[in-house]
């Protein structure tokens, strides 16, 4: 009967494992909001869905167990497997539904970063294969009807992305409980938000990015709404919605004209369309004018930055820091995909356009950073300083198109996707320190707050300064690595004016970040200071920050192999 | 039968494997920190008297090289090497750290987190010298940034925190300018940053212009040389004793370091067009220098400005491009080294006792302190280049040398010459002379360990000063070869530029 079924039905090959990062965190999203809505009945829920997730291993394990090649009973093993663990979790945590929901999204994050690695070793042409074994790239396919693209791009942007969820979580376990802000819906909307992320890392097709697009911001607007009694946190998600909304929908206007203009919303078929295509300059111009404006407002870039300072000082610090360190490496991903992949024969004419918007990201960053007080705002100003940074590597492609500029388009591609990870812990660290510091205060964190904290705290404080050396690009922290592999690659690309303007820029920073050393550790106690009593409950989140730390160091003493991975990772799907 | 050990990451190393071993202990318990620090430092010094000795003299190139793959990814790699420009410089670095341990043997504030900065710091100067790969110079240059802002800005003055950022912003700006023209280099050279085989590049004259000036803001900085020194006195000014021995005694020397390492071989034909400026500058930087030192009131900003001026005079050696000078100014690095670090030490011992450095609370200073004053006495001697000191016998081939490239300078420098006699000595007269008053009256002389300090540093002044050849034998050849090969690139380059123009007259 089933050969009739095939015969009859020829159904298409549909890749789950192309999926399988987004899948996890969605499939964990779920049921985290299941057992979170559960209450009372939390451990009959999970027993059933538990059941229901074994009873599907075991009809996959079964169908395929005769196919010697194929990988799914292996797979099936492992997610029934998974199903036994959150059995097993809720068991245990059943009255404690944050503590659940915490370590379930952690496990969610930390399968997806296994998954994702899965992906990034299956070669044979399975999923990624090595395209050329001299230069050992990543291989690029796409996937279900070319929706969705298995490349380097992709998958190193989901590496940032689920590192990014699995340091948040500790560390603003504890922030959350104090200022009385841990509802359950928290972790459900951190994996949605993640989901987004990497769905948009790895859209091939317009319509996907506007729905990734679209997936990742509704969780992070409720997400900056999360302290439902501090009307900064109200402002923010309102102001984050209305500007996103507004972006999102001229957004979806550019890919309108470009689907007008080519009858395609395929990202690499559009890319050739629009280079060959005989349609009226203007409208292509206008097309690709929309689509920079929604991307330069996702990650970030003067002059549509204004929403970045109100929404990452409003919005709760650690949701804070896994936006400002994620939202920046899948939107700059999508970005890098559009525009550096298909739109590279377009470049005469979007490259001034993209210098100008990083030359004005980099200095207006850093010099409206310098007249903050708030440490929350100056952080804010400088990730738009360091997104005019990874903004560099974007026009880093091509010499004036001479021979050899794949190559080179490879090394900045490359290198924006190490900065993006790299910043990750960075920024993800010195927003978790401000947090441990901020829940002390209860109040948001201005620069003489921390006076004198050096000594009072000095674990935390030497994590923040470590993270601000870094932050600096200080050589032996990660931060310097990020830096060398953008400058050098837009060195090689004759990008030097570029260069110059980010050595000013990073001079200007250096100024604000060393004020915040020098306030934790040159000046002494004041009494707003004192008032950072401490509160114990700190071990999770300090274990949080010193992996952050750990990594910070290492990336930038040995970042030989991650920069190598980096380096293989310039590859587009067509 | 020292074959195996690789003594230069050696060097690097002891001092950072001190810091972590500082890290793991008990910051309460001052005694074994002092003690680990003294310890770690003195182990350096010995490993690099080691390296004196094994040293060979007579030899240009570099010697007891290592070098192993670091980040082959980027072409970048471990690479240490020594020459003559370096070996005085490393072993001068070895000397005074152990010395600067003992000088802060009653440091009680947060005394881990001062000698874990101090062992990152030494770590950080050594590999500066030593690292042949120019991003791996570039780290240690940077990372040498951090600990010497701590010490300026956590263990400083009342003042501590401009300091502290003024001194960082300064160097940081010209450490990027730097990066930027290291990362052109190594494009050209195929993506590699070995120093070698970025010295075999062919320049154009406008690369060479351009990348001259990235390097040379980055040294001019550090030197510091006018008019790029103003962060220098605020930054010796609010250091702590500590500190401004080390910035003095051997950072600043990086700046000098530099100009022989890179400026001058990497871009000869940049270096025969703005030699007659910078040489000018270093004139200014001589006579502005003790001009200002001169209506200084407080005794370490006197100082500080006299190494604006000493230094001016190191910066004239070398773009003199002649051998004698240049070796003289390699000599006169470590000169100035002893010297200044022994006024720096003194100052603070002193500072110690009264919390005051104004000159004129001070009066009759010989009379009450006899020890102080005559350990005061003699390093102001050296400083002003009394002959059978050691200041003597750096600055005079300075002179000498330069005179015969570029007499004017020459003869402009002399006048520095002079006024360093006039206002060190009058500060002294000052101080030192006349009836027993202010400070004067209740301070103390200087104890045991205090003596056991600046002497090794006052001995040492004596000996050189009576006997450098030790130090020539091993500077000359390595700086012989830099200038010779600089004046041969220089001579084809004019000459080419005069077959050109030849070539266009007779058209």
């Amino acid at each position: 009967m089933s050969i009739i079924l095939a015969q009859v039905l020829t159904i298409p090959d549909f890749p789950w494992a192309a999926l399988s990062p987004e899948l996890v965190l969605f499939g964990v999203g779920i049921l985290a909001l299941l057992l979170d809505t559960a209450g009372k009945d939390r451990l009959q829920v999970s027993f059933l869905a538990g059941g229901v997730i074994l009873a599907g291993c075991g009809i996959a394990f079964w169908q395929n167990s005769a196919d010697t090649d194929s990988q799914v009973p292996l797979l099936a093993g492992l997610i029934a497997l998974g199903a036994v663990l959150q059995f097993a979790l809720t068991g245990l945590w059943k009255d404690r539904p944050k503590t659940l929901g915490a370590i379930l999204a952690f496990a969610g994050f930390a399968a997806a970063l296994g998954v994702s690695i899965w992906q990034w070793t299956v070669y044979d042409g399975q999923l990624v294969s090595v395209a050329d074994p001299e230069q050992a790239y990543v291989g690029a396919q796409s996937f279900l009807g070319g929706m969705v693209a298995m490349d380097g791009v992709a998958l190193f942007t989901r590496f940032s992305v689920a590192i990014a969820g699995m340091i948040s979580i500790p560390v603003g376990f504890a922030y959350m409980e104090e200022r009385q802000i841990h509802r359950g819906e928290y972790y459900p909307l951190l994996l949605f938000a993640a989901t987004g992320m990497t769905l948009l890392a790895s859209s091939n097709d317009l319509i996907m990015v506007f729905i990734a697009v679209e997936i990742l911001s509704l969780a992070l607007y409720v997400m900056s709404a999360l302290a439902k009694r501090d009307l900064n946190s109200q402002e923010s998600a309102i102001k984050y919605f209305l500007l996103g909304a507004f972006s999102s929908a001229i957004l979806l206007y550019g890919i309108a004209l470009v689907y007008g203009i080519t009858g395609s919303t395929n990202i690499p078929e559009m890319g050739v369309a629009l280079a060959s295509v005989t349609a009226p300059t203007g409208l292509v111009i206008a097309a690709m004018v929309m689509m920079l404006v929604g991307f330069a407002f996702k990650t970030g870039l003067v002059p549509f930055h204004f929403w970045t300072p109100d929404v990452y000082q409003g919005a709760p610090t650690p949701v804070t820091g896994f936006m400002a360190a994620a939202t920046k490496a899948a939107a700059f991903a999508a970005f890098i995909r559009v525009f550096v992949g298909a739109l590279a024969p377009l470049q005469l004419t979007w490259a001034p356009v993209v210098i100008g918007m990083a030359v004005i990201t980099m200095l207006g960053g850093a010099v409206l950073a310098v007249v903050q007080t708030d440490v929350k705002r100056i952080l804010a100003y400088s990730a738009v300083a360091h997104a005019g940074y990874v903004a560099i590597g974007l026009v880093s492609i091509n010499p004036g198109g001479g021979v050899g500029s794949v190559d080179v388009g490879r090394e900045a591609v490359g290198a924006m996707l190490l900065y993006l990870l790299i910043y990750t812990f960075m920024s993800i660290g010195s927003f978790g320190v401000v947090s441990l510091f901020e829940r002390r205060l209860k109040k948001s964190l201005t620069v003489d707050d921390l006076r004198g904290l050096g000594r009072r705290y000095p674990a935390p404080s030497l994590a923040m300064g470590l993270f601000l050396v870094s932050l600096a690009g200080i050589p032996g922290t990660a931060g310097f690595t990020a830096k060398f592999a953008v400058f050098r690659s837009a060195i090689e690309a004759g990008q030097y004016g570029l260069v110059g303007v980010a050595v000013v820029s990073s001079v200007i920073a250096g100024f604000f970040y060393l004020r915040i050393i020098a306030s934790m550790f040159v000046e002494v106690e004041s009494a707003e200071s004192a008032l950072i009593a401490d509160t114990g409950r700190t071990t999770t989140a300090m274990v949080g920050l010193g992996v952050a730390a750990a990594a910070v160091v290492v990336l930038g003493v040995l970042p030989g192999t991650l920069v190598g991975l980096a380096q293989q990772a310039g590859t587009f799907a067509s | 039968m020292l074959g195996d050990i690789p003594l230069l990451s050696l060097l690097i190393g002891l001092p950072a494997v001190a810091a972590v071993v500082l890290a793991l202990i008990d910051r309460d318990d001052t005694a074994l920190l002092r003690n680990v620090a003294l310890l770690g430092t003195g182990v350096t010094f010995l490993a690099t008297l080691v390296l004196f000795a094994d040293f060979q003299t007579g030899v240009a190139g570099f010697q007891l090289t290592e070098s192993v793959e670091w980040i082959p990814e980027w072409g970048i790699t471990y690479k240490l090497g020594v020459d003559g420009i370096s070996l005085l410089l490393v072993v001068l670095t070895g000397l005074i750290f152990p010395l600067v341990v003992l000088a802060a043997w009653e440091q009680r504030d947060r005394a881990k987190g001062f000698f874990t900065a101090l062992m990152v710091l030494e770590s950080a100067l050594i590999g500066v010298f030593l690292g042949l790969d120019l991003i791996l110079f570039y780290v240690f240059f940077e990372v040498m940034l951090v600990p010497m802002y701590a010490l300026i800005g956590v263990w400083g003055g009342d003042n501590r925190r401009y300091a502290s950022i003024k001194f960082f912003l300064y160097t940081l700006v010209g450490g990027l300018l730097m990066l930027l023209a290291i990362l052109y280099l190594s494009v050209q050279a195929g993506g590699t940053f070995d120093y070698d085989a970025i010295l075999a590049l062919d320049l154009s004259r406008t690369e060479q212009i351009w990348l001259f000036w990235a390097f040379f803001v980055a040294f001019a900085v550090k030197l510091p040389l006018f008019p790029l020194h103003t962060w220098l006195p605020d930054a010796h000014t609010e250091a702590p004793t500590v500190g401004s021995v080390v910035l003095a005694a051997v950072m600043l020397k990086i700046g000098g370091y530099g100009f022989l390492r890179f400026n001058l071989p990497l871009f000869p034909e940049a270096v025969d067009l703005y030699a007659g400026p910078i040489l000018a500058a270093g004139v200014i930087g001589v006579l502005y220098g003790a001009l200002v030192a001169m209506v200084q009131k407080d005794l370490k900003r006197l100082v500080a400005y006299s190494s604006v001026a000493h230094l001016g005079f190191i910066a004239i050696g070398i773009f003199a491009l002649q051998p004698i000078a240049a070796g003289g100014a390699v000599v006169q690095m470590v000169n100035h080294g002893l010297t200044t670090g022994t006024l720096f030490l003194l100052i603070g011992f002193m500072y110690d006792r009264t919390h005051d450095r104004e000159i004129a609370s001070y009066s009759g200073l010989m009379k009450a302190t006899p020890i102080f004053g005559g350990l005061f006495l003699m390093a102001t001697m050296s400083s002003i280049a009394l002959p059978g000191l050691n200041g003597f016998v750096g600055e005079f081939p300075i002179l000498i040398g330069t005179y015969q490239t570029t007499p004017w300078a020459a003869i402009a420098a002399a006048f520095g010459v002079i006024l360093a006699a006039l206002y060190l000595l009058w500060a002294y007269q000052r101080m030192f002379h006349g009836p027993v008053g202010g400070h004067a009256e209740t301070m103390t002389d200087l104890n045991a360990r205090e003596i056991a300090v600046v002497a090794p540093l006052l001995v040492l002044m004596l000996v050189i000063g009576l006997y450098p050849k030790p130090l020539y034998d091993r500077v000359t050849p390595s700086v012989e070869q830099v200038i010779t090969q600089v004046d041969a690139d220089i001579a084809a380059a004019r000459s080419a530029a005069g077959d050109t123009t030849a070539s266009t007259d007779s058209e």
